[in-house]
């Protein structure tokens, strides 16, 4: 055993592209050789723009897609290996949660049947057990067992979400992975969707990965964090340390592009993310890289070091980085005001 | 010289009349920045939609909408269509259904041009390409040949930002005009908007449930719940000092602007049913700070200058 809940190793994905005549023309190369761990208890996020990756890590992360490359450990198991049979056992560990519950939820199961689902395919529980566990799930993430008998379409994007992550911590998993869970919903309905996780991951000692482009969430959320662009990870730390000094020229051009930092005296960064097709050779960032030497465009730079790891070539180099600016503007009192909501969530 | 005055809208709906919106009034001044800002269904996309005048004919406008002096409820169709795409311009969240695909981008801005400012279709292209130079779009003159499925989403945003802005309008709304874009996307758009309102004195009235985008790019903010305004102010002072409850839970449910790791505040309940509103403030059912004064519908009172808030129980300690 090593300890860790979750360990990516070299993993690889290539999406192959063809031509209108149906011949392969190159391939999309979404995730390019990612390595990480997560232990039990820990938030682990996932960030970057659309096209980066993060999603399809996510899926083969928990082999809902087979990676070309790499080994996944659960909970020091090898899953590259198990066969579909056992791979469905052993999938009670590791759940996920999307963005829409709409999509993960079975319009013509009733929200008993849903959180049933996986519980009959992973306990011996009695239906009768099995309904009582059914009830104690929904009260669990806050809704009303008269809830049970109603199908997904009758709720709103924050409800259905419960309902999905009722669904997702029915089999006691130890692992979870969110992509974008709380991306699609008002502000007043994700506070309390992240502080129903918050309290999951704290009360089941969860490994969380949060797979998110909202830096405000994750910033809330993480214990750690891992930046993607075009498939690679190109920085990885505590995420105190991302956020305080991030090193990635692309970290830091993508924290400050955060608003509510006050109106940008710098210029935001230039272009958009190439294509993954054809990634830029060398480091993939050093298209868009106010920094780049002649280097980066020739040598691809590895992740390198042992907490915070960065993959620049000039790391140590820089000058420093303006720290991610917090808003928390009201202050004392805003925490004070905004603690009475608290009460009447109890 | 944008002033909304307690503007109603009403949709009939199968089950009966639904008041979108309900008693709103706000001012815009030339080169200034108000932010609408609330959550789904509050009502600020059908407040810009009224003054636009693109609401559907069967929604009821009540209230006065005045810009430069001129009553735009009581505009003729022309009327209205001389002034938008011209004067008054709009930029909405999706480029893919403002966009038409069947002609180029180049077209698109050109067209705005000929309609508005009598341009030949060679000197219209021409000004054209230069605005989209102006967004920064790279190789604006191949650009301006393409359609829109051929541009990224970001291209395409900053395409209808060129339509928006090439006749050069003196009011700008903008309906959550970089929520589906990437976040270093955004910031770019976000700083061309803020570089053309202080180069041109574009009034801009922007929609966004983002208060992070607010803090940075708003002069005021109009706070909305439930098609009602429940606190303007100052940007500044709205930050520092929310006083309506809503404005202080939505602060503290903001993982942006709350306590770092702390618990976000959690308003308990949802937005009411606008077929059946409470009746007195519509945020009472939700709100930890009500009393007995609740049940009465709240008149908006100033707390200090361009600040006025809703709430009976406001100013909160």
């Amino acid at each position: 055993m090593t300890g860790y809940a979750l360990e990516l190793a070299g993993i690889r994905r290539h999406f192959p592209v063809r031509d209108a005549l149906g011949r392969p023309k190159g391939a999309v190369r979404a995730v390019d050789g990612v390595s990480l761990r997560v232990a039990p208890g820990e938030v682990l996020a996932i960030v970057g723009e659309s096209g980066c990756g993060k999603s399809t890590l996510g899926r083969l992360a928990l082999r809902l897609l087979e990676p070309d490359e790499g080994n996944v450990q659960v909970l020091g198991q090898e899953w590259t290996a198990l066969s579909p049979r056992a791979l469905r056992a052993a999938r009670r560990d590791a759940q996920m949660i999307f963005q829409d519950p709409f999509a993960s939820l079975d319009p013509r199961m009733t929200v008993a049947a849903a959180i049933e689902e996986p519980l009959i395919l992973h306990t011996r529980l009695s239906r009768a057990e099995r309904l009582k566990r059914v009830h104690e799930l929904l009260a669990r993430v806050g809704l009303r067992p008269e809830t049970a008998v109603r199908y997904p379409h009758e709720f709103s994007g924050g409800q259905r979400q419960r309902i999905a992550i009722a669904r997702a911590i029915a089999s006691n998993p130890r692992i979870v992975i969110g992509d974008e869970p709380v991306s699609a919903l008002d502000v007043s309905v994700q506070a309390q969707v992240l502080n129903l996780l918050m309290d999951l991951i704290r009360e089941m000692g969860l490994a969380f990965i949060l797979i998110s482009h909202d830096l405000g969430v994750v910033r809330h959320v993480a214990d750690r964090v891992a930046v993607m662009y075009l498939g690679r990870i190109v920085e990885e730390g505590p995420a105190a340390g991302i956020f305080a000094a991030p090193a990635h020229p692309y970290t830091r051009a993508l924290l400050a592009a955060v608003p509510g930092q006050g109106a940008a005296e710098a210029e935001p960064i230039r272009g958009e993310m190439p294509s993954p097709i054809a990634p830029p050779p060398g480091c993939r960032f050093h298209t868009r890289c106010p920094f780049a030497v002649a280097r980066c465009s020739a040598e691809t730079p590895e992740l390198l070091g042992t907490t915070h790891k960065v993959a620049c070539h000039l790391a140590g180099e820089l000058p420093p980085a303006a720290p991610f600016a917090e808003a928390h503007t009201g202050g004392e009192r805003l925490s004070r005001l905004a603690a009475h909501f608290h009460r009447e969530e109890a | 010289m944008l002033s909304v005055d307690r503007l109603s809208v009403t949709f009939q709906t199968a089950r009966g009349p639904l008041r979108a919106v309900d008693d709103v009034s706000f001012t815009l001044e030339p080169g200034r920045t108000v932010a609408l800002v609330g959550e789904s269904g509050c009502g600020k996309s059908v407040t810009s939609l009224a003054i636009m005048g693109l609401l559907p004919g069967s929604a009821r406008i009540g209230g006065r909408l005045s810009f430069e002096g001129r009553d735009l409820l009581a505009l003729s169709a022309v009327e209205r269509r001389k002034l938008s795409g011209g004067t008054l311009a709009m930029v909405f969240q999706e480029p893919m259904t403002s966009l038409n695909p069947a002609f180029t981008a180049g077209e698109q801005v050109a067209e705005a041009l000929r309609v508005h400012e009598g341009l030949s279709a060679e000197a219209a292209m021409k000004r054209a390409v230069e605005m989209l130079d102006r967004v920064r779009i790279p190789d604006p003159a191949r650009r301006a040949a393409q359609y829109p499925h051929q541009l990224s989403g970001g291209m395409r945003q900053r395409v209808m930002i060129a339509m928006a802005l090439v006749c050069k309008p003196r009011l700008l709304i903008a309906d959550e005009p970089t929520t589906a874009l990437d976040v270093t996307v955004q910031a770019q758009i976000l700083s061309l908007l803020a570089e053309l309102k202080r180069e041109t004195g574009t009034a801009i009235l922007l929609v966004t449930h983002d208060l992070g985008v607010v803090a940075d790019h708003a002069d005021e903010v109009v706070v909305m719940y439930a098609g009602r305004v429940a606190e303007t102010a100052p940007v500044g002072a709205l930050f520092a000092r929310p006083e309506h409850p809503y404005a202080i839970g939505l602060m503290g449910a903001a993982p942006r602007f709350a306590t770092p790791g702390g618990r976000l505040a959690s308003i308990a309940g949802t937005v009411p049913d606008l077929m059946s509103p409470p009746p007195g403030c519509r945020f009472a059912p939700r709100c930890p700070f009500g009393d007995d004064r609740c049940a009465e519908q709240p008149p908006m009172a100033p707390l200090a200058a361009g600040h006025q808030v809703a709430c009976w129980v406001a100013p909160i300690a």
